[in-house]
């Protein structure tokens, strides 16, 4: 196998465990292993316990990443439909507040 | 985060225990932690999600000793002490920082209050002192002082960052002996001659006494054994924006809109106002854009350069309201070793730690402080209500 192709499959032999997972947080795979050693390996529970997926980006970069390495370390080979997303949240691309100084609010009232 | 922390435990949940704590938020894990400092390690915390998931993953993290009552200013301040101990007691960095919080008033009205409740912090040593809108912008620059009549300011306020509280807590109690089981979730409590029989996902165990610290999850746990709660679940947005360098030291709130905004120590401005909504009894987590657009306007009118800041991430959580803005405590009348610790009314966080000392203390044989009596779930039927002033949000 490659080393790209390692990587992607989320063997991690290869990469440093100071590989960056998470560039907004600067969140390595050694922070990630250290979240699923503790038994916090689910999505939203690496996001708390790291940081990850919580800056500018929100998680568009590394949240694939960080589900990768769950069913490929974590789980040991689940499958990956197995593995929910964390919950998205407003705005969908990062927005400044002036934006939303001018827009109408409507009386929307989304489930979550 | 470093390595070497105990992991949440695994598999059943023991057949029997002294005390089961019901919901593993912060003042679940506070309470736990508090116990287990004082040598009762035969504890049981069971939280139906993970760490985090509810109104302790979602605040804005501000801690404050002003407060309208002299209940609630003397809990904070040992409150706030305890937050400046908690990375040296538990090995985790809370990210705790004393910026001071600065409220401002825009009427007549407001500044009376302020001014009393000033004189009240005063006397009980917090140094809390009025300003005229100039010097608030001595603090905060950035301000547009525009229909501000007063501020008064308490630098010993502080915030910090919540998820890492929980972190802590759950570790310390972990490693003194006590089982904190997530993904658990509490189906039923059964009263019986040795205790409570509580089922839960992973099984039942026989509890001498439980603690229901679920927040504004609270009113169903206590209706498992016939309790009727006077609490409501209010849901609260907030919001975050991308990481800035440092400027803002306090925390700003605007007492007639309930607009408040500070740094986190990750760089990011976080912010929340009190919005319309109806409340019909529950937990609601949407994110509406209502919100942004109530928020973006009283902000950026306050703080015009603000403006051109990026907004990342929207969520809400849910303030568990009660009638006087007290929170509820202690046994309720018929159920003698179940605990009732909710209705805190959006500050359950900044008072986990106090209350999870008093209540380690009182549960441990050690004194019962005052505030277990003046939060009695009884003073509803009896009548006898005093109210908070200084909530926000």
């Amino acid at each position: 196998m490659s080393d790209k192709a390692a990587a992607m499959s989320g063997k991690t032999a290869v990469m440093s465990g100071k590989t960056i997972i998470c560039r907004c947080e600067d969140v390595t795979l050694d922070d990630v292993h250290c979240s699923f050693e503790l038994g916090y390996a689910t999505v939203e529970e690496v996001k708390r316990y790291t940081g990850l997926g919580t800056g500018p980006c929100q998680g568009k970069e590394c949240m694939v990443l960080a589900a990768r390495l769950i069913v490929s370390v974590a789980h040991l080979g689940g499958a990956p439909a197995t593995v929910a997303p964390f919950t998205a949240r407003p705005p969908l691309e990062s927005a400044p507040l002036a934006i939303f100084v001018a827009a109408a609010g409507d009386d929307e009232d989304p489930a979550r | 985060m470093k390595k070497g922390q105990a992991c949440p435990t695994t598999g059943p949940v023991k057949p029997r225990c002294e005390i089961a704590i019901v919901g593993g938020g912060v003042m679940g894990l506070s309470i736990a932690y508090q116990l287990a400092k004082r040598g009762l390690t035969d504890v049981v915390v069971l939280e139906s999600g993970y760490l985090s998931q509810g109104a302790s993953g979602r605040n804005g993290g501000g801690v404050r000793m002003q407060w309208s009552t002299e209940l609630n200013i003397a809990l904070m301040q040992e409150s706030i002490e305890l937050c400046g101990s908690f990375a040296q007691e538990t090995g985790v960095n809370v990210w705790f920082r004393q910026g001071g919080y600065l409220f401002l008033a825009r009427t007549e009205v407001e500044r009376e209050k302020m001014e009393r409740n000033v004189a009240l912090q005063n006397r009980h040593g917090v140094p809390t002192r009025m300003l005229d809108a100039a010097s608030a912008r001595d603090i905060v620059p950035e301000l547009d002082v525009t229909g501000i009549v007063c501020a008064c300011y308490n630098p010993k306020d502080g915030v910090l960052f919540p998820w890492p509280f929980l972190w802590g807590y759950a570790h310390q109690a972990l490693r003194r002996g006590v089982a904190v089981h997530l993904d658990t979730a509490v189906t039923a409590i059964e009263r019986g001659a040795d205790g409570f029989l509580v089922h839960t996902s992973k099984g039942p165990v026989v509890a001498q006494r439980v603690i229901a610290t679920a927040g504004a999850w609270s009113p169903a746990i206590a209706r498992m054994v016939g309790v009727t709660l006077p609490t409501v679940p209010h849901r609260h947005e907030i919001l975050s924006t991308e990481p800035l360098k440092p400027w803002l030291t306090p925390m700003v709130s605007v007492l007639s809109s309930g607009l408040y905004f500070s740094q986190s120590m990750r760089g990011e401005i976080v912010t929340g106002i009190t919005v319309e909504d109806q409340h019909d009894g529950r937990v609601k987590l949407g994110s509406r854009l209502k919100f942004l657009t109530t928020l973006a306007r009283e902000l950026v009118a306050l703080v015009p350069r603000l403006g051109g800041v990026k907004i990342v991430r929207q969520w809400a959580g849910p303030y568990d309201m009660s009638p006087d803005g007290r929170p509820i405590l202690g046994e309720p009348p018929g159920v003698p070793g179940f605990h009732l610790c909710s209705g805190f009314v959006g500050h359950g966080f900044m008072m986990a730690p106090v209350i999870g000392k008093l209540y380690a203390e009182w549960l441990t044989g050690g004194s019962r402080h005052e505030v277990f009596e003046h939060c009695r779930l009884a003073r509803f039927a009896e009548g006898r209500v005093e109210s908070e002033e200084m909530i926000i949000g």
